[in-house]
């Protein structure tokens, strides 16, 4: 039960869906839409799952004061504030006091993940105590501040502009940024790989210079030499290099999913 | 943490409390909440600034960036997931009840049922965070897995196989733009250009005979010795090429990403250029 009715769902559905490709009727179609609606529904509580294991883990590195544990708290403001703009909707023309509800609910957490790592009685009293003000201060800021309000029941929150200022001003920059820095990487590698050693070194070097001439500002339009050039290595024979690579791949990912759905694979259903 | 970094620290804050001031006030004419606007555009500088600090060694700045990216970016798709499925598309479908109270239109149909499924599995999912019940957790997983194993089954045997395939397989000499008239007509007409009959037999050669190559240079169950050796020899050129192009490719991609935060520093941050 524990293992083989898994490995029983795994052959039905795995079946089905290659099987229903095959079948053009209305019912093949209409179920086929519905799993696939399944697996998006299953995926969020599988974030959730996520979210839960961050936390967990976060909160077990600030108690158990593990290597760089600091930084654990500045992943869990990220996690409450986010979640907080993503609930709360400011109603008036000014923010009021809602970024002081903010700063002493990060607090509170604050003090409650301190109070889960003291060692000693004086130390829990004195966080206990803290995180107790620090919640009915930011409760009664939430229930006297009208200039904001708490949306559990509408999508309001996502209109939040500030979640929105959060994803253009702190996630879009640090995401770019990470891969603007491989361009100093890849610079680097590029000095070491980057040498007429032997004919296949020589036809990396004039492929990938040549790529790189063709989008130098001074070399415009497509009708000039580096253009056409380019043009033709990526659409002749980096084609049939990419195609090749793309055939293997494809043989590999249908050998794999039909080890899968016979049983051979088994691997992600862990131990136990 | 030893004292050279409080201080550096201490410096970094003052300096950040500094430029969100200066910011604030160069941006009081033009926007109406010119202090929420100038404390964003300086986190994001200083973001920007803590990534790249990772260049010199792996300090706290870049630590302290990497971590609020992690927790930003979990609560970001936490709340995108539960609004936009659960509330725009699963609880619509789910009661009347739920749909009234989430204030979104109820979507009735006979078979609305069958979303209690998803659901259930989705809770079990959830089951694996108990030692006890956590095998349960496997039978969302095996839908999952068995789902997307038969429709990936499907997808990349006709996507990277069978499309692959037959766009490899073309006519060799010509085709409807260019069909092949004889000799006389080829050699009378030749000429460099990209859309000429010349250039377009010898891109469908070259694509026939890299694929193959390609494919031989993968092969290892046969010794590459021979016209199978030559034949992966040519293989390994063409594939270099291709390494060759998506490292310039690659490369220019992450340079035009470090071309936008620099501008996004020197004119939106310092406004030094317009």
């Amino acid at each position: 039960m524990k293992r083989q009715l898994p490995f029983v769902l795994v052959f039905i559905f795995g079946l089905f869906m290659m099987f229903q490709y095959f079948v053009p009727h209305e019912i093949s179609e209409w179920i086929y839409e519905f799993l696939l609606d399944w697996i998006v529904i299953i995926g969020i509580f599988a974030l959730a799952l996520g979210l839960w294991s961050l936390f967990r883990v976060s909160v077990d590195k600030i108690k158990m004061r593990k290597d760089n544990w600091g930084y654990s708290y500045i992943t869990l403001a990220g996690l409450f504030v986010m979640v907080a703009f993503g609930f709360t909707h400011r109603v008036a023309d000014a923010w009021g006091l809602y970024f002081i509800w903010i700063l002493l609910s990060l607090l509170c957490l604050g003090s409650l993940m301190q109070l889960r790592a003291a060692t000693n009685s004086r130390q829990k009293k004195m966080y206990f105590a803290s995180a107790l003000i620090l919640l009915i201060l930011s409760t009664l800021v939430a229930v006297f501040d009208d200039t904001w309000r708490f949306y559990f029941y509408t999508a309001e929150g996502l209109e939040n502009s500030m979640f929105r200022a959060f994803f253009d001003y702190i996630l879009l920059p640090i995401l770019s940024t990470m891969f603007a820095l491989l361009a100093f990487f890849i610079a680097s590698a590029a000095y070491r790989a980057f040498r007429a050693r032997n004919v296949l070194a020589t036809l990396l070097l004039l492929a990938a210079l040549l790529v790189m001439i063709r989008f130098n500002p001074w070399i415009q339009g497509d009708e000039a030499w580096a253009s056409k050039a380019s043009n033709w290595l990526m659409n002749v024979p980096n084609l049939a290099a990419q195609r090749a690579i793309v055939i293997g791949i494809g043989l590999g990912i249908v050998a794999t999913a039909l080890k899968v759905i016979l049983g051979i694979e088994r691997g992600y259903m862990g131990k136990g | 943490m030893n004292r050279s970094t409080y201080i550096l620290t201490a410096i970094v804050v003052l300096l950040f409390i500094v430029s969100w001031t200066l910011k604030a006030v160069s941006l009081s004419g033009e926007v109406d909440d010119n202090i929420t606007r100038g404390f964003l555009i300086t986190i994001s500088a200083f973001l920007t600034l803590a990534i790249f600090s990772f260049l010199y060694k792996d300090n706290p700045f870049y630590k302290f960036a990497e971590h609020l990216f992690v927790g930003v970016s979990a609560a970001f798709w936490m709340c995108q997931g539960f609004w936009s499925t659960l509330v725009g598309n699963l609880f619509p479908r789910l009661s009347e009840g739920l749909s009234n109270f989430f204030m979104v239109p109820y979507q009735y149909s006979p078979y609305n049922i069958t979303y209690w499924i998803p659901v259930i599995l989705g809770l079990l999912l959830l089951m694996r965070l108990s030692s006890k019940a956590g095998w349960l957790s496997r039978w969302p997983l095996a839908f999952i897995v068995g789902t997307t194993a038969g429709l990936n089954f499907i997808r990349y045997l006709r996507s990277d196989f069978v499309v692959q395939v037959s766009s490899t397989f073309v006519p060799l000499l010509g085709n409807e733009s260019h069909p092949w008239t004889g000799i006389g007509d080829f050699f009378s007409h030749l000429s460099l250009s990209a859309s000429g009959q010349f250039m377009m037999i010898l891109a469908n050669w070259i694509i026939f005979l890299g694929v193959i190559c390609g494919l031989i240079y993968f092969f290892f169950s046969k010794e590459h010795k021979g016209v199978f050796g030559f034949a992966s020899r040519i293989g390994i050129w063409v594939l270099m090429i291709t390494f060759g192009a998506s490292f310039g490719y690659t490369v220019m991609g992450r340079i035009s990403l470090l071309v936008g935060r620099l501008t996004f520093l020197f004119r939106d941050w310092l406004e030094i250029i317009s």
